[in-house]
This record gives C-alpha cells, structure tokens and sequence, in this order.
C-alpha cells in the first residue's frame, strides 16, 4: 500500500500527448512520482511509456508540431513545467536524463561530465574539478577512470559509458532523473551495476525509469505504473503490482499471458 | 522443380546440378567485377595519360627558375611567378567568402530554418547553384563586382567569385556532415539543459569539422583550375608585376592594396601560353598543366588524410 504520508515530487495530471501526425500518444494520465523513491513504467512496445519519460523533461520540445495537454507540476515549488511560460531549458536543468542506448560526447571523460556545468556557465577549474569527481563517485565510475579522466569517452565499454552518462545526468545536482530502458543495451553484468547505482541513488533523488523488463521493475522500483495503449492501467506500490494486482490486464501482462 | 522438393534430400540428390548452378550464378560476380575494373580503369588511365603526356611534355620546365620567373616574350626565360602568386592571394580571398557564408548557410538551413515551402525553395536553389555553368559566375560577378561595387576586375573580384562558385559544395558538405550526427548526441546535450546555439557551437560545428573542411578542400581544388569565369571578370593574361605584399614591415604590418590589384592565376597562364603560336611557349603551358594537376591531387589528399585523421576520433 502506498504510505500518505510519502512526500510528493511531481505529478502528471490528465496528461494528453499528441505527436506532430496528429496521433494520440498519452491519454489523461494522473500519476505521482514520490519523492526518493523509484517509479517504474512498464507496459508492452508502443504503450507511451517513453513517451510520457520524455514529457518530463521536455524533449518532445525539439520537434515540431508536438502538443502536450494537462499538466505536470513540480514540488515544493508548485511549477507546471508543460506551461506555455516556462523555458523547457530550464526544466531541463531540474530534471536530467539518461538515454537507452550510452550516448556520451566524443569528447573525453572530463568534459563529458563537465558539460551540464559549463552550459550553466561554469568555468572555475577547482569547482569543476570537484564536481566531476563526486559526480563520477556517485555513479560508481571514479575508480575505474580517474587516472584517465582526459580519455576520449569511446574507449570505455558499454557499460562503463552508460555509467558515465549517468554522472553527467547528475553532474548538475538534479531533483529527478529520468532513465528511459537504461540497461537495454547492457550485458547482464553491467545491468547489475546499473541497477544497483539506481538503488543508491534514490537517496538523492526522485527517480522515473522506463523498462520493458518486468524482472528489473520488480527488482529496483518502489512505485510501478503499468502502461497500455497510451493508458494508466494500474499504479501502485510494486509489491502490489506484482504480487496482487487489482486489474486484469495488468495481471495478465505480468504472468506473461500477453505483451 | 516445386516447393515440395526442395528439402536437404533434394540438394543431395542432384548435388552435381547444385553446383553447376551455383557456378552459373557466381559467373556473374566475375562478370561484373571485370565490367567495374574497366570503368575504373578507363578514368584513371584517361588521367594518368594526360598528365604523363603533359609531364613529357614540359619537364624541360621543372626548375625553380620557372617559379621565380615572371612571363616574358622569351619562352624560355617566362615563368610562372605572377601567376602561381595571383593564385595563392585569390585562393585565400575564395577561402575567406566561401567558409564562413557556406557554413553559416549550412548551419542555418540544417539547424535553425523552420521546414516550410520556403526552406524547401532554398533548398532546390542551393542545389541548382552547383550545377550553374561557371562562366555564369564570371557574367554575375563582371556585373555586379567589377561594375556595381567598382571592386574592378582585381583579386578581391577573382576571390569572391570563385567563393561563390565552390559555395553550394561548401553548404552542401557542411549539411551533409551536420546530419551525420546522431540525434542521441543532439538530445544528450539538450537534456543537460544546453540552448540551440550551445549545442550548435560545442557539439554541432566540432563533430562535423571534417566533413566540412573536407567539402572546403574539394571546392578550392575545383576554384584552383577554374578559367571560366576569371576571364570573364577581365583578369589580364600578361603580368610582369606582383601584387602589393599582404604583409609589410612597418606598422600596422598589413596591407590590403593587393586585394585591389590586378593579376593573373595558374590556369590563365596557361592559356595565354597555349594560344601562342610559338611551340616554345606550349611547353610552359604542358609544364603549368602539370604543376596544376599535382597541386589538385595534393589538395584532394589532404583533404582525404583530414577526414581520416578527424573522423577516427568519432566513432557513430
């Protein structure tokens, strides 16, 4: 059962998406995102989950003709980040994002890491110093890389980099991160790690993660949500979810009887 | 043979068909490769022989003499100086008009234009552009330069026209190396919270710069043998003079009166010595062919070693 007393971070409210062909990609969805806590999206292909991922920090701003409707509003401050007034740049800079396949820079590890802190014009060399460091400690990745830290980002394995992308996600201290399918690229070990650096940083911050691994959801999220046809179907604490769902078609879906 | 039969057992049965058939087929592959071999072939020797007989022809020519000679009415002591200098100072002024509009442009159309009819219209005009005649070039800029900005018909004239005529391979290799760049580099940085004009200059311009010079390289090697449109201007076919240096000893040490001058480039003189009807004169007409072709491969190369050289550090 979800505690009440569980601070809120964000929350969508009757949130409808509309992609630039016109389709309807979201449909009234009302969710919270806890604060410290991790939320799962999980659902079949197609279903929206990455679409709805990709609201919270604005991305479908990019390309034309995209339309969003309702709201998502950020606590303590009460912000609607979908309104019209506010810059998606700085929604941007409160929620950060880490991608389904690694995509650092080609450039070195350093400035990978650096990069969300020099847009914000940050050019103090200690402060930038230190920041990367515990960056790159808070995404378990200092160890492996700090004597090689001017290394160009390509020579790191697959999942070292996604380990990087992380701390460039939270190089700029942000208040949520999104990580859309961030071990789908990954060998089993590195999915590991990553899931297990999920789990500390929840201490942090708010987390919302797209998987199409139910085993994953079960593993590291607090909160699962199961999306289908662009629908919340169900959400709720994820022991509930996967040990007494209340619909069917989410109990369908997590027995594997469909998807 | 229907669908039925062909199983493992089919293949097994008739193996000596088999591999008759697939002998039939991979007959092709040889076929094919010998009619591809041919038309390499016949571009390259086409070259090859060209530049031999030109070598053949004017390599009494190769000395250093030739390069420090100006053009005389004497043969054998006329030389190229005036000209491969007019083509150094026309080439920088190509350089300086056709980078920074054909990369601007090419940012702008890539990165910054909303996609409408306009866009478009732009679009099918850049492309046309490349397939202009350039004695069009040499028409537009006669008009327009020479007599409507009254630049006469001078280096700065030769260099802009020039930067105009290799501008639609600039803008096009600039757009084509932009598109390069896979959107997941363009939304990790957006996602960070960088603005257009951050992503453009940090990630955009950096990660395409060989595409770019390459474009860059290939066009001023195009410019470098263009006769056309120089005559057109008025360029004159006799120089026995250099230009104002660019840079002097005293104070402010630069000096912009060589952009006014006249002049004469590598390709003209080499006209000019070919339309003698001495045949001396043909033989430092086949030695500056020569001299033009090799700088043109040179150019080319660097232009190949750049793009290796550049691209080898970004893997997508």
């Amino acid at each position: 059962m979800i505690n009440p007393t569980t601070p809120i971070k964000a929350e969508s409210r009757d949130l409808n998406f509309f992609y630039s062909n016109g389709t309807r990609a979201l449909k009234g969805i009302t969710m919270p995102l806890y604060e410290n806590k991790i939320t799962a999206l999980i659902g079949p292909s197609g279903c929206g989950k990455s679409t709805f991922l990709r609201c919270f920090n604005r991305m479908h701003d990019l390309y034309p003709g995209n339309k969003y409707q309702g709201q998502i509003i950020m606590h303590p401050d009460n912000t609607n980040i979908l309104e019209n007034g506010v810059d998606p740049i700085e929604v941007r800079m409160r929620i950060s994002m880490v991608f389904q396949k690694p995509n650092p820079f080609p450039k070195s590890i350093y400035e990978n890491v650096a990069y969300g802190l020099r847009v914000r014009g940050e050019n103090n060399k200690r402060l930038l110093d230190d920041k990367v460091e515990e960056a790159l400690k808070g995404a378990a990745l200092w160890n492996e890389v700090k004597d090689r830290l001017q290394d160009l980002a390509f020579n790191l394995s697959g999942g070292q980099q996604q380990r990087l992308c992380i701390a460039r996600a939270l190089a700029t201290d942000p208040e949520i991160m999104l990580f859309d399918e961030p071990t789908s690229a990954l060998d089993p070990i590195a999915t590991a790690n990553i899931e297990e650096l999920m789990s500390e940083l929840r201490s942090k911050l708010t987390i919302l993660v797209v998987t199409h691994n139910m085993q994953q959801a079960a593993r590291i999220s607090d909160y699962t949500a199961y999306m289908y046809l662009g629908e919340l179907i169900e959400y709720d604490d994820t022991d509930t979810i996967f040990t007494r769902p209340s619909r069917k078609e989410t109990e369908d879906y997590i027995t594997g009887k469909f998807g | 043979m229907n669908i039925k039969s062909i199983n493992k057992a089919a293949v097994l049965d008739n193996l000596d068909n088999v591999r008759a058939m697939i002998k039939r087929h991979k007959r092709n592959d040889i076929l094919f490769t010998s009619i591809g071999l041919l038309a390499v072939m016949f571009g390259l020797l086409t070259l090859l022989t060209l530049f031999i007989d030109l070598v053949m022809d004017g390599y009494p020519r190769f000395n250093l003499q030739f390069f420090s000679d100006f053009p005389s009415r004497r043969a054998g002591s006329a030389g190229l100086l005036s000209a491969w200098v007019g083509s150094l100072l026309v080439m920088f002024v190509t350089f300086l008009t056709a980078v920074p509009m054909g990369v601007a442009a090419g940012l702008y159309l890539e990165e910054y234009a909303p996609k409408n009819w306009f866009s478009d219209l732009i679009e099918i005009n850049v492309s046309n552009l490349a397939g202009v005649p350039s004695i069009i070039y040499g028409l537009l800029a006669l008009g327009l330069f020479v007599y409507g900005f009254g630049f006469g018909q001078s280096i700065l004239t030769a260099g802009m026209t020039l930067g105009l005529l290799i501008l639609p391979i600039v803008i096009v290799s600039t757009r084509e190396s932009i598109r390069a760049i896979p959107i997941a580099i363009r939304e990790a940085a957006y996602a960070v919270g960088a603005t257009k004009w951050q992503v453009v200059k940090d990630h955009v311009v950096k990660y395409s710069q060989g595409g770019i010079l390459t474009g860059v390289i290939i066009g001023m090697s195009r410019a470098l043998g263009e006769t056309a449109p120089i005559i057109t201007i008025g360029a004159l076919t006799f120089i026995a003079f250099l230009p104002p240096s660019p840079v002097t000893l005293e104070p402010p040490f630069l000096n912009f009166e060589w952009l006014t001058s006249s002049f004469t480039v590598l390709p003209i003189q080499m006209f000019n010595w070919l339309s003698r009807p001495d045949h001396a004169f043909h033989v430092n007409a086949a030695a500056t062919g020569a001299i033009i072709i090799v700088v043109t491969l040179l150019m080319n190369g660097t232009a190949i070693w750049l793009r290796y050289k550049i691209r080898k550090n970004i893997k997508w």
